[in-house]
């Protein structure tokens, strides 16, 4: 080695805005194919969950009352940042164990995903929404609104494109976040996080945990103040009685396995609000 | 029975004019002595040999037996289904399935007094609801859907629809014709097969649509008509070869339903409980406002999950329109649910009434103060008067607890923000009610309140082409309007 | 102008307007016109309705002849049965006032005269107060004159207030209704409006139209007016009465008024004193049921007089 000696990055959790470490204090390691430690990640706990899901929920009403062009530029502005880290993302998923041809394709092509759905952002409303024509003297019309805080169990494979794939169409509408990811996606998960803390993205619409998704799951279904949850991600060996406490507030559950653009997805975690008023003098 | 009652005590029967007991004749209503099960095409009997009584909640007369479904008759009933959905449905085209939806709705329209009738007498609603709401909009949701069989990719361009198969779908007895139409009508449009289950307490609508989908010759097994209870709605929630649920009904079913449907990754549609804030701004039209609010609560003895039943009211109008709305209240008449006069009908069930005076005996022991009119009630039957509760907080049982009857619970507001935020607060999201002139607040309101169905300056309006449905535990997925046939259609976005 | 006390600021402005939804009131007003009657009470709504009646000409070619005949027809609709009772009054120019007051004299029927630049009011308010003392010099217990709907449309408000208060003096004893032209104000809101400005400027009675119009009363017109009533009488203790005019010809229709006014005001409002329907063929109609009631079977129009 002829430079100094590198300094390895410390990846931690994304919550609030905030890069904190785990309150338990855990990590877990992630390794490359070779079997050589790339880094020790933060490993959430429940109450790491709990912090996110309140960063989450103070941050909904006021990213869902930006207009939505507002929305859009900003989502435009985290597209163009992707673009500038471009091959620190190539080198991070070849360090992961994807060929470079498929890094470079993957990292290309979450970035074109981003911009679709950042472009949807002042158009989704028009194409879902309506404006019906009810039998009587009333003006009806129907908008989509965002659910509200939605908890992610990111895809672990691709890692980057999934995360992508399920996160954008959900923030989009006004819906805030918590994903949690774990092995080795982690470390693209908590890179999109460090690109979203630099941009102007408020703080708590993304959280990001890295960590076991079995441990957090049973919270994630759980939690009250969740109003949906994305389990896509979930690995096939959960045990899916878990999934019954998804009841206890109903919350929205999609398990939808689209690898590509998609309106439905952004549909997912959307309400549908019908407002009627009479039509006199 | 006849309460109209004026503020010096007098009522239009002391001036010598009384409102006629103007009974609707029940002659046109044929009430077999038993029912049997609607499958593939066919009524039959029980397995299981069970059956239950059905009455009229205004006299707890009983009106017929009906069978009770067992889980191999509802067995049956999916096979059914199943069989139907790939021999004939599936493959008919779209145009061919709205012609056979046009002739369920023109058969009700034709035959919609009779249904009418039935309606009340099962179920204890005033004549006046079943034969001007329920009915017509049971048969409009029946035209508009027709409309859609053959238009499916207009709604959805670009999307590679399919039917789901088999759908099995529970209903609640409180609107029973009505919400058979609202599952059945946009499910079979969408090209689907349905195992529907009407409540126990309200069998009847749903079995006389059986005789008119048999008359229409809708091809057997496409729509099956199982009755029974508890148990029967279970057996059609775990049947594996149910593609689809769709249930209205209360929170507390439903959850249990969600759960037994998410583990198995099955599609599920809920439209659940309410606790529907309904808020008086002090510059509305004060007179209009006290009529949907009397409508948002007593229409179908509150019997309704959308029911405006907490009642926001800005506290500088809050005596003037707590004195108006119980001087209102003295008007409406209580009584016959067969007598076209009658403004509130009877309780449902026994339970219910159970439910509604354990619930209301709650809130007086909270502290909040009583008001009921003063007019007397039927001896025989199931009935409430409306009530009205004051002086209640945010925090009290009746304040965040689905009543479910004709109780209105009244709270004050001072602000825009502290209507909002008392009315956003509570689990449940279905619907609500604004009432001011200013057109930019109605707006703000609208805009922030979470739930469903927002009424500015009107109150319970319903139509086929206006999508229904809840925000948080009031339920998800929509029913009506394109939005609507999400439910029923695969990769058409939505909750499905 | 007017000596009264009553001034613009002080009465209209301290009272409340509430504003009206079209929609719903149409929708109230249209459950309340579902409700039955008894059989066994349509004779008392009957005779109420006709208790009710100014019984009305209003046309150019009135003469004498008419004008007492239709007198007559007033203190006896039916002449064939005797337990049918009286109008409330003859309605009629202020030219046949004479006539009415002799043909009338020794019965309860009142005269009610129309006055002050009917039907427009479009004169100096000197003219119109001068008119409507001659009416009750020549014999009228009630005066019907009609809002400045040119100055309230405008928005000068105090002066269609003030020429009303000026009206009122005129009238001395005689009974003062105004009549709001509601086919004319455009929104429930400015009927609201109006019959609050009406009220607190001295009217004794409400009134919806001259019936020289196509858009004359209906019930929820009536309906926005009653609730009006309803407030002002809450407010101030004043009750002042409605008269529906226009277009109410059948017996049903005025049932409907019943039901509206009573729902809406009490039963201190259903009777002549408060409530009054402005009618010409409306009686015949009314006659023709009564007969149905005595009879059994459906009546013909050759069964009542014309007049």
């Amino acid at each position: 080695m002829t430079g100094k000696i590198p300094i390895a990055k410390t990846y931690k959790l994304f919550i609030d805005g905030a890069f904190p470490r785990s309150e338990s204090g855990r990590t877990f390691s992630v390794n490359n194919p070779e079997g050589e430690l790339i880094a020790n990640v933060s490993q959430a706990s429940r109450k790491d969950f709990r912090e996110a899901v309140r960063a989450a929920r103070a941050a909904q009403l006021s990213w869902a009352s930006r207009t939505a062009y507002n929305r859009g530029q900003i989502l435009y502005r985290v597209a163009e940042m992707l673009e500038s880290r471009k091959i620190e993302f190539v080198e991070l998923l070849k360090s992961i164990g994807v060929n470079s041809r498929s890094a470079t394709r993957e990292v290309e092509d979450s970035i074109q995903r981003w911009v679709w759905y950042a472009g949807w952002s002042d158009k989704y409303s028009q194409v879902l929404g309506s404006v019906n024509p009810v039998s009587g003297p009333y003006f009806n019309f129907t908008v989509p609104e965002p659910t509200g805080v939605v908890g992610i169990i990111a895809p672990t494979e691709p890692s980057m494109l999934g995360l992508i794939s399920r996160l954008v169409p959900a923030i989009v509408s006004g819906n805030t976040v918590v994903v949690v990811s774990e092995g080795q996606s982690s470390l693209t998960s908590v890179t999109i996080g460090e690109v979203l803390a630099t941009s102007d993205v408020p703080a708590g619409v993304v959280n990001i945990l890295t960590g076991d998704q079995k441990d957090l799951l049973p919270w994630m279904v759980g939690h009250l103040d969740l109003n949906a949850v994305d389990i896509s991600g979930i690995s096939p060996e959960t045990d899916l009685t878990l999934l019954e406490e998804t009841a206890s507030n109903v919350k929205r559950v999609v398990s939808r396995q689209v690898n590509e653009e998609s309106l439905e997805l952004i549909s997912d975690f959307l309400e549908m609000k019908t407002v009627w008023h009479p039509i006199g003098r | 029975m006849g309460n109209s009652n004026f503020k010096d005590g007098s009522s239009l029967e002391d001036f010598g004019i009384e409102y006629a007991p103007a009974i609707e004749s029940t002659s046109l209503v044929n009430i077999k002595d038993k029912y049997g099960l609607f499958i593939d095409g066919n009524f039959v009997d029980s397995s299981s040999g069970k059956s239950f009584k059905t009455l009229d909640p205004s006299t707890e007369k009983p009106l017929s037996v009906v069978t009770e479904a067992s889980s191999d008759d509802v067995d049956r009933a999916v096979r059914s289904a199943g069989v139907s959905y790939e021999k004939y449905w599936k493959k008919m085209p779209g145009a061919d399935r709205a012609r056979y939806l046009f002739r369920i709705a023109r058969h009700l329209q034709e035959r919609a007094r009779e249904f009418a009738v039935l309606e009340t007498l099962d179920g204890g609603k005033p004549i006046k609801e079943s034969r001007d709401v329920d009915l017509p909009l049971a048969a409009a949701h029946f035209f508009y859907h027709a409309g859609w069989a053959d238009k499916l990719e207009y709604a959805f361009p670009q999307r590679k629809l399919e039917p789901h198969g088999v759908i099995g779908q529970i209903i609640p007895w409180n609107f029973p014709l009505l919400m058979a139409a609202w599952k059945l009508a946009p499910a079979l449009a969408c090209g689907n097969t349905v195992v529907l289950k009407p409540a126990e307490t309200t069998p009847l609508t749903a079995l006389l649509l059986a005789e008119v989908i048999r008359d229409v010759d809708l091809p057997p097994g496409v729509v099956n008509i199982v009755t029974g209870a508890g148990e029967t709605g279970s057996a059609i929630v775990e049947h594996p070869e149910v593609d689809k649920l769709a249930f209205t009904g209360s929170t507390e079913v439903g959850k249990l339903i969600h759960r037994s449907a998410v583990k198995r990754n099955l599609p599920l549609t809920l439209e659940l409980g309410g606790k529907a804030p309904h808020i008086i701004f002090e510059d509305a039209a004060l007179d209009q406002a006290i009529e949907g609010v009397i409508n948002g609560i007593f229409f179908n003895q509150g019997h309704v999950c959308c029911a405006g039943s907490r009642l926001l009211v800005q506290e500088s109008i809050a005596d003037y329109f707590i004195d108006r709305l119980q001087k209102r209240i003295e008007l409406l008449r209580v009584g016959n649910p067969l007598d076209k006069n009658t403004d509130i009908g009877a309780i449902n069930s026994l339970a219910q009434l159970e439910r509604i005076d354990q619930l209301v005996k709650a809130g007086i022991d909270e502290g909040a103060e009583v008001f009921k009119p003063s007019c007397s009630l039927p001896e025989n039957g199931y009935w409430y008067p409306p009530t009205v509760l004051t002086g209640v907080q945010q925090s009290h049982r009746v304040a965040r607890e689905e009543i479910f009857g004709p109780v209105l619970v009244v709270q004050t507001f001072r602000t825009p923000e502290e209507a909002l935020e008392k009315a956003n607060n509570t689990p449940y999201g279905l619907s609500a009610g604004i009432w001011t002139e200013k057109g930019s607040l109605i707006h703000w309101m609208a805009e922030r309140l979470r739930a469903g169905v927002i009424w500015a300056n009107t109150f319970n309006k319903f139509d086929p082409t206006s999508p229904f449905g809840g925000y948080k535990e009031s339920g998800f997925g929509r029913e009506g309007g394109m939005q609507g046939l999400t439910a029923y259609l695969k990769n058409s976005g939505g909750h499905s | 102008m007017p000596t009264s006390t009553i001034t613009f600021r002080e009465t209209v402005s301290s009272i409340k307007v509430i504003p009206v939804d079209e929609v719903s009131l149409e929708a109230r007003a249209a459950s309340l016109a579902t409700r039955s009657i008894k059989t066994t009470s349509k004779r008392a709504a009957l005779h109420l309705a006709i208790r009710c009646m100014d019984l009305t000409t209003l046309e150019g070619a009135d003469t004498p002849e008419k004008v007492a005949s239709l007198c007559q027809k007033a203190k006896r609709p039916d002449p064939s049965n005797h337990g049918v009772p009286s109008v409330a009054a003859v309605c009629i120019y202020p030219e046949m006032v004479h006539h009415a007051v002799e043909a009338t004299e020794g019965s309860n029927v009142k005269v009610a005269s129309v006055a002050g630049a009917f039907p427009s009011g479009l004169s100096t308010i000197e003219a119109r107060t001068a008119d409507i003392a001659d009416a009750v010099k020549r014999g009228a217990d009630e005066i019907d004159i009609v809002l400045n709907r040119s100055a309230f449309l405008a928005g000068d408000e105090q002066r269609a207030f003030e020429e009303i208060v000026a009206s009122k003096d005129a009238c001395g004893k005689a009974h003062l209704k105004v009549i709001l032209e509601v086919g004319e104000l455009g929104s429930y809101d400015k009927i609201r409006q109006a019959s609050v400005l009406a009220m607190a400027a001295g009217a004794d009675f409400i009134k919806t139209s001259t019936g020289k119009i196509p858009q004359a009363s209906s019930l929820p017109r009536v309906l926005c007016m009653a609730e009006a009533v309803r407030d002002f009488a809450q407010q101030t203790n004043i009750s002042v009465g409605i008269k529906a005019a226009g277009g109410i010809r059948t017996a049903k229709q005025a049932w409907h008024y019943l039901v509206v006014i009573g729902e809406t005001l009490g039963t201190e409002w259903l009777s002549p004193e408060m409530f009054r329907i402005g009618a010409s063929s409306l009686l015949n109609d009314v006659l023709l049921q009564l007969n149905r009631l005595d009879s059994g079977s459906y009546s013909g129009p050759d069964y009542v007089t014309v007049d």
